[in-house]
């Protein structure tokens, strides 16, 4: 009877560590899913009203991470609590962020405006490249640190564990992508997006200043996108000239994946895309017995993108016209 | 290995004794209007000996390959400085330090770089993944390698008489580091994760190996790159193995951030990492999160050289920065082609190879003598343990103390 018992207690315990274990990996999703998620919004906002990629867009988030790190390694000597500091490091990469948004549409796409569709997606190359290029001569080749000055002894939540900092990600990434939903829906800016959206012509005959509200788009895109760099920066406390390749990467993938040019899409797109890469990292070698192993995190998630493309290719929750901004 | 010249054509190195009995005239920028002519060699003209350094001085691993660098500098000074003479000639050596990014393309280009320009001999490379495609290239043109840090034992065993390390290699260290697990950490159940390149794979599983004979478990093997920084997904999945002991196969720039996210997901087990992971460095990009874990690094503490003290300060004095890792190996490896040219009283290969081979020299960093492969004989292994933010020794394995 005892052995019997040990074997229920052992299996029950086993069963509620698989639990544990598997909302873990939800969590380490979400997190990275919540900073795909800004930045794949900077994406596909351009993409909705401009039908251009904005290849450069990863490179700005470089610039809100290494900018936050310059202002906060200035800020620590002050003796200011870490919060503040990282705070204080927030409020000037977006600003710095937004300058470099709004310069990249004034010198390199506005010129192009009539042009080819190639011609700006060349550009938008182009622009990245030398963004990457002017940071390595600014900040050098090196990683640079985060400073050590915000907690990182994790809470329990349902068995798994996160830190104020990771709590801290997801919400200002659900706040922030609530306001921008609300921006676009509710306010006199969101309609003339969505006019110039649905057609820039139109807009321009109704009033709409189009220029204004393309250089809002991008400003307000490379705002989120400081947010995405100072989180991932402070997250993985690690950050470098050309973090922002494969990170913009991922976030365009993410757009695609929920249909780029919805801005609902992007939210789901990029919060889907952490955690299918961190399940499929978390148990591809359990489940294919060893055959794949964790080395196949970033296949998964193009294979997935692929599948998308392949079965719906306007993306999951679509490429809605009407609706995009 | 036994014969002392081995598969080269002829008149590569013909090319290269022409060039080095006219004492290469064009780098000679000091020479005088009499260009030293073969055969009649000039008292006043100093011998310029070419040392070429690889090591990535850009990209992540760029604060290694700068120490490695500045270690090869300092030598290089020294001897300038001393008076070294080469047969009865004064000589003066020269760096051409190249940066191979770690990659081992790069490594290849550089290294054919190297080689057209005849360098006497090679420092470098730093990674054991630039090391070993690159060491073909000086082996094909006839150019002696030392390498001060790579450590994959591949490199000594593909039959090239002129490569040589100043390094234990990855079996004396993985077999340490597997020993250690299992009697110091009593680790049963490991973890093991590798950044999937030449050194850490090869670090890896020659620990595994030593693991496995020692009878411990290895109940998850993992992957991630050498530029990753997210590794919250396989973290958990160790932590779903209730593995006793993590050990890590990679540089610093994954084992830092992987530390500390190991403290953020809660896991409390230690991490064991080899060489590529025993820097200062670690330590500011693990913050909170390095306290505890164990590291291992080929040859004794720095402290325990004969010298290593004086050395740590000259090298502050001349930097301006600590040492970071491999920079007195670095040093040594500089020292020890010197010294076998001094014997051999030539700056030819042909000549100061067999030297380099018979050596016994009293390094910085131990008494330096090479195996049949071109292997430093009785490699020391010491282990260090993170202590409020520094690597204190813990242990050394084998290796002869410093006379």
């Amino acid at each position: 009877m005892r052995g019997l018992r040990w074997r229920q207690w052992a299996a029950t315990r086993r069963r509620k560590r698989r639990v544990d274990i598997f909302i873990q990996q939800i969590i380490n999703g979400l997190v990275l899913g919540s900073i795909y998620a800004l930045v794949a919004l900077g994406y596909t906002m351009v993409y909705g009203i401009l039908g251009l990629i904005n290849f450069a867009h990863g490179e700005v988030v470089m610039i809100g991470a290494l900018t936050a790190l310059t202002a906060i390694g200035l800020l620590v000597p002050s003796g200011l609590p870490g919060p503040l500091v990282v705070l204080g490091g927030l409020l000037i990469a977006i600003p710095v962020c937004m300058a470099v948004g709004f310069s990249i549409e004034r010198i390199a796409y506005r010129p192009l405006r009539n042009a080819p569709r190639l011609a700006p997606l060349i550009t938008a190359i182009g622009v990245s490249i030398v963004l990457q290029q002017l940071a390595m001569i600014g900040w050098g080749r090196n990683y640079h640190t985060f400073p050590a000055i915000l907690p990182t002894t994790p809470h329990q939540v349902l068995g798994a564990a996160i830190t104020d900092l990771q709590i801290l990600i997801v919400v200002t990434a659900a706040v922030l992508m609530s306001a921008l939903l609300w921006l676009i829906t509710r306010t006199r800016l969101g309609r003339a997006m969505r006019a110039t959206a649905e057609n820039p012509a139109v807009a321009r005959l109704m009033g709409v200043n189009v220029d204004r509200v393309i250089a809002y788009t991008f400003v307000l895109g490379s705002a989120l996108a400081a947010v995405a760099g100072v989180m991932v920066a402070a997250n993985y406390s690690i950050a470098h000239y050309a973090m922002g390749f494969m990170l913009g990467l991922k976030a365009f993938t993410a757009a695609v994946l929920g249909g780029i040019g919805n801005v609902g899409g992007a939210m789901l797109g990029g919060l889907l895309l952490g955690v299918i890469e961190s399940l499929g990292a978390g148990y591809i070698g359990d489940l294919t017995g060893g055959f794949l192993g964790s080395h196949y995190q970033d296949v998964f998630a193009f294979f997935v993108l692929i599948l998308v493309l392949v079965f719906r290719p306007s993306g999951l929750m679509g490429e809605k016209v009407a609706e995009r901004a | 290995m036994t014969q002392p010249f081995p598969s080269r054509p002829l008149p590569a190195l013909l090319i290269l004794s022409a060039c080095l009995l006219a004492a290469c005239g064009e780098q000679t920028d000091t020479a005088p209007s009499a260009a030293p002519v073969a055969g009649a060699p000039s008292m006043e003209a100093p011998l310029v000996v070419r040392l070429g350094h690889v090591a990535p001085l850009t990209g992540p691993q760029a604060h290694l390959g700068k120490d490695n660098e500045n270690g090869a500098r300092l030598a290089i000074d020294d001897l300038n400085a001393e008076g070294f003479k080469i047969g009865d000639k004064l000589a003066r050596f020269e760096l051409l330090g190249e940066d191979d990014q770690a990659d081992p393309r790069q490594g290849t280009t550089v290294a054919q770089k190297l080689a057209d320009s005849r360098v006497n001999a090679v420092i470098g490379h730093l990674n054991s993944g630039t090391t070993i495609p690159a060491s073909r290239i000086y082996h094909d043109a006839g150019i002696v390698q030392v390498s001060p840090s790579a450590t994959n034992p591949q490199y000594t065993r593909q039959g090239y008489a002129g490569a040589f390390r100043v390094f234990a290699d990855d079996v004396q260290q993985g077999g340490a580091l597997g020993t250690f697990a299992m009697k110091n950490l009593n680790a049963r159940r490991i973890a093991i994760i590798d950044d999937r390149t030449a050194y850490g794979q090869g670090l890896a599983d020659e620990f595994e190996k030593a693991a496995r004979a020692a009878g411990a478990e290895i109940v998850t093997r993992e992957y991630t790159t050498d530029k990753a920084t997210d590794f919250a997904s396989i973290l958990t999945k160790v932590k779903s193995t209730s593995a006793d002991l993590l050990f890590y196969g990679g540089m610093d720039t994954q084992a830092g951030p992987m530390a500390r996210q190991l403290k953020t997901l809660n896991l409390g087990i230690p991490m064991l990492f080899g060489d590529g992971g025993c820097t200062v460095e670690f330590h500011k990009l693990a913050g909170e999160g390095a306290e505890g874990h164990y590291c291992s690094l080929p040859g004794v503490p720095l402290d325990k050289m004969a010298g290593g003290t004086a050395f740590r300060e000259r090298y502050k004095a001349k930097f301006n920065t600590n040492i970071q890792l491999y920079a007195p190996y670095a040093y040594d490896a500089v020292r020890v082609v010197a010294e076998a040219m001094k014997k051999a009283g030539s700056t030819d290969r042909m000549k100061f190879l067999p030297e380099l081979e018979q050596i016994n020299y009293p390094g910085l960093t131990a008494q330096i003598t090479f195996d049949e492969k071109g292997d430093i004989k009785n490699g020391a292994v010491t282990l260090y343990q993170a202590k409020s933010g520094a690597w204190s020794p813990l242990e050394t394995v084998g290796g002869d103390a410093t006379p």
